[in-house]
């Protein structure tokens, strides 16, 4: 059956290495397994208790509200902002569009090295400690400073940084989308060029590519490790949901139990979000 | 680009297309677009002065704006560091890359082809059964894998790197949507010459979808050599830690110079910047296919 020579390789990784493993976890999310991963003692709904009773869990919850509230209106506006001003550029406009798409070879470890150890370095060779150094100010210790929290600066830069360049990519690619005879009919109607045009034009035609950047852009940010990892750790703050769940089910006592807990809980999280903001942004009705 | 500049007939003011802000807004745009070019190269700048300086250069109170004597000996420096096995990290990560791209082209290719072309009753099924692993986060699978890939004994091993990776949904739904629309009159012609779909799937359709192809493979590749939170789960032995861990190793690890650092980042990051310089053009394809599902 040539079916099966073609689709059968991958359905049986996707059976072992997708299924499997959602089945396995949701087994063990019920069991006490520490340092294990053969479920050992049947504990009910307990793990989901204490997860959802658990400070530092939701704290994680919370602290990726932040950070969604920050680096979802932010990149969303820049991105399109970039994408508007490499669009309208006459010269050199592939050189502009290769200059902001190259963050994109770095990797979040890289520029998390970068920002950590470069720019917002907390002693005195810092770049930006440098900086407000030629204007009289005192240097701050950016990734450690809680109050004022000063570590969402770091954290928020360096994800525009790397991501900007990627949403400005799928904007143009929308922007280029749209039919110059909307343009020509809204210039013969008398509609002012700039901002009347941006508004009753060019935004809501890109309407499907806007839904895209906003609903891949929240689902990142929840599964945001990299950065907070490499650049606060495993600390009391600025510790994201999966920081915290590789820290229960990785770290010194692998409580594989409550790890699973944890992760399904968030996977449950994360696809009503994604659901309710299609539902919100109509996606895939008619028109888009 | 606006259409008015069409219409309107009017001589082109230079750079931007017809500024509904007149000069102010043109030299307010220039402004934007500079800095916005200022900020994001710093990085780059950044990475390689560090690289190329001594520690006593990168720590000196006042900053130096790029070193006088460029230390090339941070090369070896680094490669001959016994605490870090930055050469090893390279190789691991070479073969991720190369193997885990190849591989999942391959699997995710085959499949969508087979979804799109060959009559089956359950395909439909099938299809969905595929689809709906795309509506999992892909990183809260990380525990669940782990105690898979664990329970097979592929803890710090490539297998355990690669194998888990290759099985992308999201691949296979692209491929197949790509081969729903590829030209059906070419691989008809293949079958009259009494070729199977094995044989129209490899000597028709892939070598005219090789562009297609190389968007994917460009951006498949770049995510597997930059991936972090899989590699760093699996390589809990330095023998098979890929760059990206390595690295992060580095940082928390307390002999380690900056310098050295900077220089492993400036390797690290060398692959992809000549993918970038020479594949561009099917990067941004591919992130344009696969940033919008539709």
């Amino acid at each position: 059956m040539s079916f099966w020579l073609f689709v059968g390789p991958f359905v049986a990784g996707l059976l072992i290495f997708s299924y499997l493993p959602i089945i396995w976890s949701l087994v063990l999310s019920f069991f006490e397994a520490y340092n294990t991963v053969t479920p050992s003692k049947f504990v009910g709904l307990q793990n989901y208790i204490d997860m959802l009773t658990d400070h530092n869990f939701l704290s994680s919850l919370g602290t990726f509200t932040i950070f969604a509230v920050f680096i979802v209106p932010l990149t969303f506006v820049l991105s399109l902002a970039l994408a508007l001003l490499v669009n309208q550029v006459k010269i050199a406009r592939a050189f502009f569009r290769s200059v902001f798409f190259l963050p994109t070879a770095c990797s979040y470890v890289v520029a998390s090295l970068i920002w950590k150890l470069s720019i917002f370095n907390g002693v005195r060779f810092g770049l930006a400690n440098t900086v407000l150094g030629w204007f009289g100010a005192d240097g701050i210790a950016w990734l450690s400073t809680v109050d004022p929290p000063w570590y969402w600066i770091p954290l928020v830069t360096v994800r525009l940084w790397l991501q900007l360049g990627f949403y400005m990519i799928l904007f143009i690619a929308g922007l280029q989308r749209i039919s110059p005879t909307l343009y020509e009919a809204a210039y013969v109607d008398g509609a002012k060029p700039g901002w009347q045009v941006f508004r009753y034009i060019t935004l809501p035609q890109l309407r499907a590519t806007s839904v895209a950047v906003l609903i891949l852009n929240l689902i990142a940010a929840y599964q945001a490790f990299d950065e907070f990892y490499n650049l606060i750790g495993n600390q009391n703050y600025g510790r994201p949901p999966l920081v915290y769940l590789y820290n229960i089910s990785l770290g010194s006592i692998q409580d594989l139990g409550h790890g699973s807990a944890g992760a399904l809980i968030l996977a449950v999280i994360i696809m009503i979000v994604t659901l309710l903001q299609s539902r919100i942004f109509g996606f895939g009705k008619a028109g888009d | 680009m606006s259409a008015t500049e069409r219409t309107s007939g009017t001589p082109q003011p230079i750079g931007f297309s017809r500024s509904p802000l007149g000069v102010v807004g043109m030299v307010g745009r220039w402004i934007a677009l500079f800095v916005a070019v200022v900020l994001f190269l710093l990085p780059f700048y950044l990475i390689v002065r560090n690289a190329l300086s001594t520690e006593a250069d990168i720590t000196a109170p006042d900053w130096t704006l790029f070193p006088k004597d460029l230390q090339w000996g941070n090369i070896s420096e680094l490669f001959n560091d016994t605490q870090v096995p930055m050469a090893r990290a390279m190789y691991n990560s070479a073969v991720v890359g190369v193997l885990g791209t190849a591989g999942q082209l391959l699997l995710a290719s085959m499949a969508g082809y087979g979804l799109a072309r060959i009559p089956y009753r359950h395909a439909d099924k099938i299809f969905y059964a595929i689809v709906a692993t795309l509506m999992i986060p892909a990183a809260v699978t990380f525990i669940p894998s782990f105690i898979v890939v664990s329970s097979l004994g592929w803890v710090s091993t490539l297998r355990g790197l690669i194998i888990p990776t290759l099985f992308s949904g999201f691949a296979a739904f692209l491929f197949r949507q790509y081969f729903l629309g590829f030209p059906k009159e070419l691989e008809e012609a293949a079958r009259v010459d009494g070729a199977g779909y094995f044989g129209v799937f490899w000597r028709i359709v892939v070598p005219n979808s090789l562009p297609f192809f190389a968007a994917l493979a460009a951006i498949t590749f770049i995510g597997n050599w930059n991936s972090f939170l899989w590699p760093l789960v699996i390589g809990q032995d330095s023998s098979s830690w890929t760059v990206q861990v390595a690295m992060s190793t580095f940082v928390t690890a307390q002999t380690i110079n900056i310098h050295e650092l900077f220089m492993a980042v400036a390797v690290s990051i060398l692959p992809l910047v000549l993918i970038f310089a020479f594949l561009q053009r099917y990067l941004i394809q591919g992130v344009t296919q696969s940033g919008i599902k539709d």
